[in-house]
């Protein structure tokens, strides 16, 4: 598991096909999904409700087993990987999600530092750092004692970006982080994401619904039934 | 683990973040340890009282009645068989002793009460401490009495009056005696009270029954001698109307009696079980409740790789400070209420170690067991749920 030159694909999928159930209650959610996102890409994932999205996102994220098809993320192949495999992938991708799911009984920082914590080589001092220079990135500068329940919808988000990030991930994967925000907040939040992993140089994966955010993407996929649109790969204005 | 290698405290701080469960769980931990402590304490208290005056014996050896079961029914047997012992070369000195319970009046409510009387010859060594040797001299008088001033209250205020200077008479067994002196020794399970007396004074107020015979033998031994070869040796030169013990095995026999002929040791027993199971339901109700309430945001620290043995050194950890936390003003709560105890009932329960760290490993045992069931409920934290 070595670490993947920067111009490989970050992600790189071939068939994959998901069903959940057994039996007659067996219904296939996705169907030979094919498609791949490069290092320091930032890709949107659009589709209809129940199409698929964030089943596809909890597979790229080594949430769940792979099974059916190939599915290849920061050069580890995840078809046939057990659990600890997979949980060795999740460190290196930064996750965000559509609540917050930050830790109710933790500060700000000590939820960015969560993230932090999982690098092995920092001392605790430069963990520590780490975390209050993310929470500055994200601008919460001001905000690092504050209890996650003391902060604004959009400010939580930020958090978890910060949280996301200071594990220093090679991958992002986000899904409808603006959902719980205002449309302008929400363009604050995607805008922040789009330049802080630029600078990282680390592939993003966000699904959305926002049509308003559409723009930051370098390239739009569009989903269907548990399928990628034929063409759907296209680029963006950008 | 180096300290700079070390994470955010998340057990302490899913504590502490939450006074209220913490202070329910920390209330219930200090009760069933404070409960243990006292059950406890209670028993090895009782078991330690039964022998206050048997450890105080100046003897190597101890004859008694084979028919004696314990300190409360003392059998008598021919003083004749404790001279025989005297034949035997290693035997230096003994003293013969009367032990029964005879009636003690009041001097101030003129009430009765059943008080230990124990009635030797003054000249002979009886118990090795200082002030009944120093004292013993007085009981040359007929009619004197040393009373044991921690005796309980019910005899009277003996000890005052005898400070203040008072002559302090009452009746025992219909006798007039006086008040020649005050020892300490203490209440047992089986006396409220003590008194020395000579065995002149023994003899006008011990029972009619009971007035052939002594109760108990104490034997010294010549210097070097091993009080286990010689007790071996003359329990099989003296007939089968005797017992000889050494002083060691004389305690155990009283202990041995009050563990296993009574129901105290099971009673108390039982009672800090008790402790021990309502403190398991509810730390395991309190780390239950809190792993299941925290169960997103255990499977979004597992969505962000940490492993399942991080999330199970979590809960581990919060047993391990709920039991620290717990033990701690239990121990403080369970040395006053000891000596609460003492005062009130002169028992000797003491805070010895070996209670202290069997509570604590009890409680140690309660915590991380109800961890470990609490952690059944995280196999159910999936990272797959959270998006
Ligand atoms: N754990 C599950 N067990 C069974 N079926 C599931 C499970 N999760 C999702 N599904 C089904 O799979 C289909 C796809 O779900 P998915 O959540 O991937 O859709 P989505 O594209 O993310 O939708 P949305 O835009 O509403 O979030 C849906 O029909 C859903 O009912
Ligand atoms: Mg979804």
């Amino acid at each position: 598991m070595t670490e993947t030159p920067s111009l490989q694909p970050v992600i790189q999928a071939r068939g994959l096909c998901h069903a959940y159930g057994r039996g007659t209650m067996r219904r296939q959610v996705l169907q030979s999904i094919g498609f791949s996102v490069a290092s320091g890409e930032i890709v949107l994932l659009t589709g209809p409700s129940g199409c698929g999205k964030t089943t596809l996102l909890t597979l790229i994220g080594a949430l769940r087993s792979v099974q059916q098809g190939e599915l290849e993320v920061l050069g580890v192949p995840l078809q046939s990987a057990d659990r600890e495999r997979r949980r060795r992938v999740r460190r290196r991708i930064g996750m965000i999600f559509q609540g917050h799911n930050l830790l109710r009984c933790l500060t700000a920082e000590q939820n960015v530092q969560m993230g932090a914590d999982l690098l092995p080589t920092l001392a605790y001092g430069e963990r520590r750092a780490v975390a209050r220079q993310w929470l500055r990135a994200v601008g919460l500068g001001d905000h690092l004692r504050q209890f996650p329940h003391d902060l604004s919808g959009g400010q939580k988000q930020r958090v978890a970006i910060a949280r996301a990030l200071a594990a220093r991930p090679r991958l992002l994967l986000a899904d409808e982080p603006t959902a719980a925000l205002d449309g302008r907040t929400g363009r604050e939040v995607v805008e922040l994401l789009r330049r802080l992993a630029r600078d990282q140089g680390c592939g993003v994966l966000m699904v959305t619904h926002d049509p308003r955010i559409l723009d930051v993407a370098d390239r739009l996929v569009t989903m269907e039934d548990g399928r990628l649109m034929p063409g759907a790969l296209r680029q963006t204005g950008r | 683990m180096p300290w700079a290698r070390r994470r955010i405290p998340l057990a302490w701080l899913l504590l502490v973040r939450q006074p209220v469960r913490l202070a329910i769980a920390l209330a219930g931990i200090g009760f069933a340890g404070i409960l243990m402590f006292m059950q406890l304490g209670f028993r090895d208290g009782l078991f330690d009282a039964s022998v206050t005056i048997h450890r105080l014996f100046d003897a190597d050896l101890v004859l008694v009645s084979p028919r004696t079961m314990s300190s409360i029914s003392m059998a008598a047997f021919p003083e004749g068989r404790l001279v025989q012992s005297l034949a035997d070369p290693d035997v230096a000195a003994m003293t013969p002793v009367q032990w029964e319970f005879v009636l003690w009046r009041n001097p101030e409510n003129r009430r009765t009460r059943s008080i230990l009387a124990l009635g030797f010859d003054p000249e002979d060594p009886l118990l090795s401490d200082p002030s009944v040797q120093r004292q013993a001299p007085l009981l040359r008088l007929p009619g004197r009495v040393l009373f044991d001033e921690r005796s309980r209250p019910e005899f009277g205020p003996v000890a005052d009056w005898f400070r203040a200077g008072r002559s302090v008479q009452t009746e025992v067994s219909g006798q007039r005696l006086r008040v020649a002196g005050l020892v300490q020794l203490g209440p047992s399970f089986g006396a409220d009270g003590n008194m020395l007396v000579s065995r002149e004074t023994f003899r006008t107020i011990a029972p009619p029954g009971s007035r052939g015979g002594i109760q108990l033998g104490l034997l010294r031994l010549r210097r070097g001698a091993d009080p286990l070869t010689v007790q071996r040796r003359l329990d099989g030169q003296l007939p089968s109307d005797v017992k000889v013990y050494t002083k060691d095995q004389f305690i155990e026999f009283e202990k041995n009696y009050w563990r296993t002929s009574t129901a105290i040791g099971f009673i108390f027993t039982l009672g800090a079980a008790m402790g021990f199971v309502v403190g398991c339901v509810i730390v395991h109700q309190i780390l239950y409740g809190d792993v299941s309430d925290h169960l997103p945001e255990y499977a979004t620290l597992m969505a962000m790789g940490y492993g399942l043995a991080d999330l199970l050194g979590v809960v581990a950890r919060e047993g391990l400070f709920l039991a620290i936390l717990g033990y701690l003003p239990a121990y403080g709560v369970a040395q006053g209420l000891y000596a609460l105890i003492r005062n009130s009932t002169r028992l000797p329960v003491l805070m010895d170690p070996q209670r202290a760290g069997l509570v604590f490993a009890l409680i140690l045992s309660m915590c991380l067991f109800s961890a470990l069931l609490a952690m059944r409920r995280l196999t159910d934290a999936d990272p797959a749920d959270i998006f």
